[in-house]
């Protein structure tokens, strides 16, 4: 075969066809003076002045591996990555390969998706979960697909608590932007009110009340009451996690949740420039059939070996067409992989371990800085690895100060609550030392406020 | 091919039974989707349908099928067990595969066995 795609034949064959005589033809509409603009390029560089070139302007980026100090959080966070995880993906079995259609050609892959989904099952204590999703976010507007479909239309309103990830909120409007349904809650003048103050919402018409766990602030509860008295009103109830907590508290499916979403991120995927991430899904088995996204099940084949293959393709877009529940029947396969890897690499007691890091070092941190004059840390409710910190000043002017001293400072919260001005989430994790907590205590010590 | 006389058809590959009101699907619709691995309906006892109105999603290995009232009238029983082990419509379409009972249902213009079964031997799949 050609890889040159037409010949000339070829095309005079097609322009004769269409009654064209010249290519040119076509393009007519648009106007000659835009058809080839001059485009002022430098000259052509040599392959060595190019990576050189290239070099000094990736030079100017700051990262967290040796520029900067991080304790930015808010979604992605800076975790230890073992670097067998990378070894793993980048093999090429892995690494090129298309889509596990055709189980025949494809138990590897196949099978890495059923470890990631045993091992999600695990975390989150739930009975199922699918071959994941984009992003947390995504996965989170499926939850509402999921509970739409369960409904059947019969129940409109999606109550969520205004303390989930304002990008996730954004995103779950974004996905049902059409579907004919109320998106109440998370307008709530207090957005760290009480968890079980979004249930006020739940009514005999809601469909799903979704919360946060941790939530967006940093703060753990157990929501087995919320999700107790949002059953009692017919609703289902989602959670979205952070997979890293669920190492060590509770689980959602401990509490009772129907569907429990995330971004698994922390579990072995870099920060990157902000992505690409993973969505991890899990429900209930009596959900399933309204489940989005791929699934892997184990089987038999015909020598009666253990086989895996994709399974319940039915209830998915290219077959259920319009009636499926979500046109998303794709997944993140490579970062499933890095999360399965990263989770198996860790181990149950090593995951449980990065935890109980992140919680010390964050307590740590907020007790130092409650300590410096003008700042509060919100550490009388229990939190995780992230707290609000309140500061004296704009954080945005606090962050600008803290990294002309090589520290990215928290999320300006001021930016999606017009309330929570002068207020910082602050992130720690597993990465950030002693030294690093006491650098960014002292730093905020000097400062002179107004 | 299995097409108990007794039974009226929709072109729809549904079967209506006038004696009780059952409604399923066909022996032939069954074989066309192979394995059956889920089965929802949509209506519950009491709901009103029309003719033609979708009353259950069914979803085999290969395929997804929306299932029709045969007839209008007033949903009198839903097939639970059915639910359980969809199955049984791969198994048993006729008897045990029943999805709702039609109360108050007329047969109307569905189509006896012989013209049903000629109906399907026309179709090309």
């Amino acid at each position: 075969m050609t890889y040159i795609p037409h010949s000339p034949q070829e095309r005079d064959a097609m322009l004769n066809t269409i009654g064209v005589e010249r290519l040119d033809e076509l393009f007519e509409a648009v106007p000659a003076a835009h058809r080839f603009p001059k485009l002022n390029l430098p000259p052509a560089l040599t392959e060595m002045e190019a990576l050189a070139e290239l070099s000094e302007i990736a030079g100017s980026n700051e990262n967290v591996r040796g520029d900067l100090i991080s304790f930015l959080g808010a979604g992605m966070y800076h975790h230890y990555i073992p670097s067998v995880v990378d070894h793993m993906i980048r093999r090429g079995e892995f690494y090129t390969s298309y889509t596990p259609y055709q189980p025949e050609i494809s138990q590897g892959t196949l099978q890495a998706i059923f470890e990631y989904q045993s091992l999600i099952a695990a975390l989150t204590g739930m009975e199922v979960s699918n071959a994941s999703h984009y992003d947390g976010a995504t996965a989170t507007a499926e939850a509402v697909n999921l509970a739409h479909a369960q409904f059947r239309g019969g129940r409109k309103r999606v109550v969520l608590s205004p303390a989930i990830h304002p990008h996730y909120r954004e995103v779950v409007r974004t996905y049902t932007q059409g579907m004919d349904l109320e998106t109440v809650g998370d307008d709530a003048p207090d957005p760290k009110s009480a968890p079980e103050t979004p249930l006020d919402l739940v009514d005999e018409t809601t469909m799903l009340l979704i919360v946060q766990y941790p939530d967006f602030f940093g703060r753990i509860y157990d929501y087995t009451k919320v999700i107790e008295a949002a059953h009692a009103r017919g609703a289902l109830v989602g959670v979205v996690a952070n997979p890293t907590a669920l190492a060590l508290f509770k689980t959602p499916g401990e509490m009772g949740a129907d569907i429990v979403v995330g971004d698994g991120q922390p579990l072995g995927i870099p920060m990157w420039y902000g992505g690409p991430s993973l969505g991890f899904f899990a429900t209930k088995k009596s959900y399933v059939h309204k489940m989005a996204g791929r699934l892997v099940g184990e089987t038999v084949d015909s020598r009666g070996q253990r086989a895996y293959v994709l399974t319940l393709t039915a209830r998915e877009q290219h077959i259920k067409r319009e009636r499926a529940t979500s046109n998303i029947c794709t997944n993140q396969g490579l970062l499933a992989l890095a999360s399965a890897v990263y989770m198996s690499a860790l181990g149950k007691n090593g995951m449980k371990q990065v935890a109980e890091l992140c919680y010390h070092k964050a307590h740590y941190a907020s007790d130092q800085l409650n300590k410096v004059k003008g700042y509060q840390a919100a550490s009388r409710e229990p939190f995780f690895h992230e707290f609000v910190l309140t500061c004296p000043d704009p954080a945005s002017q606090v962050n600008a100060h803290l990294l002309e001293h090589g520290i990215l400072g928290g999320y300006d919260l001021g930016q999606d609550y017009p309330v929570l001005k002068n207020q910082l989430l602050v992130a720690v994790t597993e990465m950030n030392s002693k030294a690093e907590i006491d650098a960014l205590v002292e730093v905020l010590s000097e400062v002179k406020h107004g | 091919m299995n097409t108990p006389a007794n039974l009226k058809y929709a072109k729809s590959d549904e079967w209506f039974d006038p004696a009780t009101g059952a409604v399923g699907i066909t022996d032939y619709a069954q074989s066309q989707l192979s394995d059956i691995v889920f089965v929802e309906v949509l209506v519950q006892e009491g709901d009103s349908i029309t003719a033609g109105k979708p009353i259950a999603s069914v979803e085999s290995v290969k395929a997804s099928a929306e299932i029709y009232a045969p007839a209008g009238g007033k949903v009198a029983a839903v097939n639970k067990a059915l639910i359980e082990k969809p199955e049984t419509i791969n198994t048993d379409p006729y008897a045990g595969a029943w999805m709702i009972k039609i109360e108050g249902a007329s047969a109307g213009d569905l189509m006896d066995a012989a013209a049903y079964e000629k109906h399907c031997a026309n179709r090309t799949h």
